[in-house]
């Protein structure tokens, strides 16, 4: 994991025009080792999935991203022309998004849309792409591929259409797969099994995996590291163990422990996960995004410097107050 | 499939035979007679009353009307009162200039339209969606007789390009002779396309697979010729073909003011003597293309997106 495939650093996303200009992401640093899965987790608009968009820089319309660097590579994304951007999002990055049916032309036949990629982005000729795509439909695991070739995304339930996406995603054997909330509009089988397939063929193309989740539980089970977004930050970065069991910022804390576990199962626990609201953009001037739900906060918050600090090794926290681990 | 296209069909034929009652009562509830036209005003009620019985005006309504229905079901359509041949005949001579008119028109607004709607989409509120707007609000705006003899003042009075009217048979000719009504028509269908096809596409652009097509690298042109057309052209396909009704409606008037043979003129000339057969006729006729053609887009809408088409088998 010596190698860095990408490191974000001091990533600022905004919308709007001149004055009325707000922040969704307030300076992230963030990096993702060769072969590593990373985990970005937080709640609905913390600044996840546009963090994760700004690497091959598809952002929503109005919004601008600037970053003091978002090296992929070693290249700097944001120095990209058009067509270097092209050929970045087509071999280096491969994206699968939360709704596989509206992620699919309706109108295109299934094995069309992944041979579509191959011929565009690999240069295949029909034949080989409609074989190429054949066995990538066996790869993501579609039973009798031939068939399936056939069908249109409406006619496949959403886990074999996420199966297509990834197909698609990993059809030019990408260095980095971008999974924006991949698992979440499937049933709980099924998103294990999408989350098995993400990990074995991050195995066999050697890719790395940039993981969004609102679940902490998705990310526990495959990343290796995890960053935890608040409020368009990033409050806590490190090992995936480590977060788990000594979180030091007060958020992940609150996050790990709204997760029922299976101790609480069938008991009558009302969890009340976190209380309040969290902050809508351009509401946070300065201070801790988290101060107003925070327990631990004091009036220092509302005025301090946000920064990263080391808590173990690799692992650091944007809280200055110590916590003692466990809860 | 087969179901949904038995009703579709059963369904057209029930319009075609209430556009066959309206157009017969409008024509017989409109002041004037035929014969008294046809005669003059010196004709002796003896005259008329002969007239009338020889071409069957003297029997009740109800037995003309299924007279007519009998002409249409067998197609030989009966004769005119006015011209002295078969409307069989009558309208076959006359209907190139006008399916070429509507036809060539429909073609110079799709090739204005299109290409501005994906503009105006692309680039939607922005000055250059704004000035699209405006001038097919205008195009929209204006009658088809006034564009047509502003272009005729332009470019055949003036820079003498064109005819100024008439119509000359043979590939060149019908071009030359057509251009400009053609222009005319196509301006006045202009906004329905562009307003129609802008909001689709823009639409489309906004749903998350062109955005995952983004993701993968394709270039904007593949997008947009490969993803969001594709998607995007049946509304305007639909709203196209309910359009054919006016635009025959445009070629009546684009057909005087540029002097052309065709269906237009006749059921003018039809209208004005009172031809009783010869207007229900071309009446029926149009709106039996129209119906036909919105049937076919229904049929094209299955072809074209397969969530359409009912009773599919998932796999």
């Amino acid at each position: 994991m010596s190698d860095i495939l990408l490191r974000i650093e001091n990533l600022r996303i905004s919308f709007g025009k001149d004055d009325r200009r707000v922040a969704a992401v307030n300076g992230v640093s963030l990096e993702v080792g060769s072969g590593e899965v990373v985990g970005l987790v937080g709640e609905s608009g913390s600044g996840k999935s546009l963090t994760c968009r700004s690497v091959i820089r598809l952002l929503p319309p109005g919004g601008e991203m600037t970053a003091n660097r978002v090296l992929f590579e070693g290249v700097d994304v944001q120095s990209l022309d058009r067509d270097a951007l092209r050929a970045h999002r087509a071999h280096n990055v491969g994206m699968i998004f939360q709704d596989p049916f509206s992620c699919l032309d309706p109108t295109k036949r299934i094995g069309e849309q992944i041979a579509e990629t191959l011929r565009v982005n690999v240069g295949l000729d029909r034949e080989a792409a409609k074989v190429q795509a054949l066995s990538l439909l066996e790869d993501v695991g579609i039973s009798s591929p031939e068939r399936r070739y056939l069908a249109y995304p409406h006619e496949l339930s959403g886990g074999m259409r996420q199966r297509v996406m990834i197909a698609i995603a990993v059809a030019t054997k990408p260095k980095l797969l971008i999974a924006d909330e991949a698992t979440t509009a499937l049933d709980v089988t099924t998103q294990a099994q999408i989350l098995d397939l993400i990990v074995r063929l991050r195995r066999e193309i050697g890719m790395s995996v940039l993981l969004v989740s609102h679940d902490f539980g998705v990310i526990a089970q495959v990343c290796d590291r995890v960053a935890v977004m608040y409020g368009g930050y990033v409050v806590e970065f490190g090992p995936v163990a480590d977060i788990c069991n000594r979180p030091q910022h007060p958020y992940t804390r609150a996050l790990l422990d709204s997760i029922p576990t299976i101790e609480s199962a069938g008991q009558r626990i009302r969890r009340d996960g976190i209380p309040g609201q969290p902050p809508s953009l351009g509401e946070i001037e300065q201070g801790c995004p988290f101060v107003n739900r925070c327990s631990y906060a004091s009036d220092a918050c509302r005025t301090l410097e946000l920064s990263m600090r080391e808590v173990g090794p690799g692992h650091t926290s944007a809280c200055p107050v110590t916590i003692g681990s466990g809860s | 499939m087969l179901n949904y296209l038995a009703r579709r069909v059963g369904s057209s034929v029930i319009q075609l035979l209430g556009l066959a009652l309206l157009s017969f009562t409008l024509i017989h509830l409109v002041p004037g007679n035929p014969v008294r036209t046809m005669l003059g005003g010196r004709a002796s009620p003896q005259q008329v009353h002969q007239v009338s019985e020889a071409l069957g005006l003297t029997r009740p309504l109800i037995n003309q009307f299924l007279g007519f229905l009998g002409h249409l079901l067998t197609g030989n359509f009966g004769q005119s009162f006015t011209f002295s041949q078969g409307i069989g005949s009558l309208i076959s001579q006359r209907l190139l200039p006008s399916v070429m008119l509507i036809l060539f028109g429909t073609l110079v607004a799709l090739l204005i339209g299109v290409p501005l709607a994906v503009v105006g989409a692309l680039r939607s509120d922005r000055p250059i969606d704004h000035g699209i707007r405006i001038f097919t609000t205008v195009s929209f705006a204006m009658p088809t007789f006034w564009s047509g003899l502003v272009l005729a003042l332009i470019f055949a009075l003036k820079l003498n390009w064109l005819p100024v009217s008439g119509y000359t048979p043979g590939f060149v000719g019908i071009v030359r002779s057509l251009t400009l009504p053609a222009i005319a028509l196509g301006l006045s269908l202009l906004a329905v396309i562009v307003r129609t096809l802008r909001s689709s596409v823009r639409h489309v652009l906004s749903l998350e697979y062109v955005e995952a097509a983004q993701a993968r690298g394709f270039s904007t042109p593949r997008i947009l010729f490969k993803h969001v057309m594709r998607n995007a052209i049946m509304p305007t396909a639909t709203v196209l073909a309910v359009n054919v009704g006016f635009l025959i409606g445009g070629t009546v008037v684009l057909e005087q003011v540029f002097q052309i043979p065709g269906l237009g003129t006749l059921l003018f000339q039809a209208v004005q003597q009172r031809d009783y057969p010869l207007v229900e006729t071309l009446a029926v006729l149009s709106g039996a293309v129209v119906v036909l053609l919105n049937l076919s887009t229904d049929i094209m809408q299955g072809i074209v997106d397969p969530r359409v088409r009912l009773g599919g088998k998932s796999v």
